[in-house]
């Protein structure tokens, strides 16, 4: 039984190229490797198996949807919706991702070299030991953290296509939140919080947690910890239990 | 083919579709099967309702010529699109445009293109600069003449679309046979409007051209605005705006295309109340003078004219768009695999923020 499969993804349609992975996953193999991806797309959706993939090329929308305990490495960027509702696992990203990476994303974490996209992180939650973590080195679009409802994101804005000037994430940063946490490090302008939140100083707790998964980010891409945990971070958090909990129907 | 009488029915198109464009900033040619090969990466973001492709170049031959792109019902819609034209303009080529069997397309309309220059002695709008005179008679022909439409008016450049998946329009209209400095193509999947050939993308005036993912939900505005300038919208989808827009505030009313992208996606009011006095001033002047051509809902569109082509997204980035840069070429796409399936190495690839155009010149 082959431990490792390598499969060409060439010119495969995405529903065949997914057809082969989860035969290789039927088969035992614990490492796939998929060469010359172009935007195939649900490749790792719903593995529940502890494989390792390592990706060459660009894949497809909804990278690790529903994946439940597999790891991926893509070597290059990718596109829009990774990990999306993902319960468990490991996603590296050794570029830039696209758009609502991490959507109501549930369980295990996402490290990402360096930017990402627009609506990042919205609708996360957590439950008991299920606390979904995104790293990601770059800077971030609007609507990081919308509506989020656990877990936490870690945005370092250090290593980034964009320009100098361009903010380290974008307007309506955390609009809705009511649970868990962003750190950021560095600057943002307070107006660009969603309404009601304020930035925040972290303390003992955050920093040793910051560093925990800082220091896995810097080893998948050859960086350097100390010089990430060297810049001042801050964090965001709901400003209280329920903030919205009198929204529609006052129960008080 | 042509509107239904109760066209208000139909008032707009949301739609998940595709995007890609290429330009070489030196005008050197590009072969059609790089646009075609990319189309085909994206080919689920469509649903084979609607696929087309917009070239720059393509005409070096009949340059200075108008080269008209027609789809007609049938012979009768062409003969009266024809007695027009005939009376605005010199024809000097008249020819089909060049198709193939495609087993996946089993109808379609009839295609025709001519090449054109404007009669010396004009029968009517004598006072009005040349490019006002040709739109206006593009105007006339979609919609007062049954059964044939004008879908391409530009100078060495054209527009082919129709219904099926952009491959399959591709091989129906040769492209593969083409070469052009510029390229955009588009996949749809349109959810409230018939997949018709005219409903397909891109849509064109002059030698503009758009791409469009996403749903113009302000097309009812828009559309009324346009009309109060003499634009007339009757191809069914909310794209349409966009083009005419596009014309009516670069062309007539001299805005940049920075301008012009600053109309579409404005930044929010709290934005403009942080920026310096002038700026504030200008974006308020922008935006009262030409609020109704605001487009608001999601979009990632590509516009091109015979000199450059612009990606913009919406002002909340709710659709996808992705930058690449190699040597003199610049691809603009909905996903980057599909630029990377046509050009692996890339020098740079980026993806602009919401509401911030791309606007890439030819050299000149």
């Amino acid at each position: 039984m082959a431990q490792k499969r390598t499969i060409d993804a060439h010119g495969i349609y995405y529903k065949q190229l997914n057809e082969q992975i989860r035969e290789a996953v039927r088969d035992g193999v614990e490492e796939i490797e998929l060469l010359n991806v172009r935007g195939q797309r649900y490749i790792g959706n719903s593995i529940d198996k502890p494989v390792h993939f390592t990706i060459h090329g660009v894949p497809g929308q909804d990278l690790a949807m529903f994946m439940r305990g597999a790891s991926i490495r893509v070597e290059g960027n990718a596109q829009d919706g990774v990990g999306n509702t993902m319960d468990d696992g490991e996603i590296q990203i050794n570029g830039m991702s696209g758009d609502v990476l991490g959507y109501a994303m549930r369980g295990g974490r996402i490290l990402v070299k360096q930017d990402v996209g627009y609506r990042v992180g919205i609708h996360m939650k957590s439950y008991l030991d299920k606390i979904p973590v995104i790293v990601a080195g770059g800077k971030a679009g609007d609507f990081l953290g919308e509506y989020m409802a656990g877990g936490a994101i870690i945005l370092l804005g250090m290593d980034s296509t964009m320009d100098e000037s361009a903010p380290i994430t974008g307007r309506s940063l955390g609009t809705g939140m009511h649970a868990g946490v962003i750190y950021i490090r560095g600057d943002v302008p307070e107006y660009q919080l969603g309404a009601g939140l304020h930035f925040e100083p972290i303390d003992e707790e955050d920093l040793a947690f910051i560093r925990s998964h800082v220091t896995d980010w810097a080893e998948a891409f050859g960086k350097d910890v100390e010089e990430v945990m060297k810049g001042e971070f801050k964090k965001v958090k709901p400003f209280s239990h329920r903030p919205y909990g009198n929204m529609y129907v006052g129960t008080n | 083919m042509k509107a239904p009488n109760d066209f208000w029915h139909f008032d707009k198109d949301i739609s998940g579709c595709g995007v890609f464009g290429v330009i070489d900033k030196k005008k050197k040619l590009i072969p059609g099967t790089m646009p075609i090969d990319a189309m085909c990466t994206m080919h689920d973001r469509g649903n084979g309702l609607g696929g087309g492709f917009a070239a720059y170049g393509i005409y070096p031959d009949h340059a200075d010529l108008y080269a008209f792109h027609l789809m007609c019902d049938d012979q009768a819609g062409l003969d009266r699109a024809e007695e027009v034209i005939k009376q605005y303009f010199d024809i000097q080529i008249s020819e089909p445009i060049p198709t193939r069997k495609v087993l996946s397309i089993k109808e379609s309309p009839l295609m025709w293109r001519f090449f054109l220059s404007p009669k010396e002695k004009r029968p009517q709008w004598q006072d009005v600069g040349e490019d006002d005179y040709v739109v206006n008679i593009v105007m006339h022909i979609n919609n007062r003449i049954p059964g044939a439409f004008v879908f391409s008016s530009g100078k060495n450049m054209g527009a082919f679309k129709g219904v099926g998946f952009p491959e399959d329009i591709a091989d129906f209209f040769k492209l593969d046979e083409y070469s052009a400095y510029m390229w955009t193509g588009h996949n749809r999947f349109p959810t409230n409007t018939p997949g018709w050939w005219g409903g397909a993308h891109p849509f064109t005036l002059l030698d503009w051209a758009i791409v469009h993912n996403g749903e113009i939900s302000s097309y009812g505005i828009n559309r009324r605005y346009l009309c109060q300038h003499d634009y007339e919208c009757n191809m069914m989808t909310d794209t349409e705006v966009v083009a005419y827009l596009l014309d009516l505030l670069i062309r007539k009313h001299g805005l940049s295309h920075e301008m012009a992208s600053k109309v579409f996606a404005p930044p929010f009011w709290d934005e403009i109340e942080r920026m310096p006095k002038d700026e504030r001033e200008a974006y308020e002047a922008l935006r009262m003078v030409y609020g109704p051509a605001m487009l608001n809902g999601p979009f990632a569109i590509l516009v091109t004219d015979s000199k450059s082509m612009m990606g913009l997204n919406d002002r909340v980035k709710l659709r996808p768009l992705v930058i690449g840069e190699k040597d003199d070429m610049v691809f603009m796409s909905s996903e980057e695999s599909s630029i990377r399936e046509v050009c692996p190495e890339l020098d740079r690839v980026w993806a602009p923020k919401a509401g911030e155009p791309v606007i890439v010149k030819v050299e000149d």
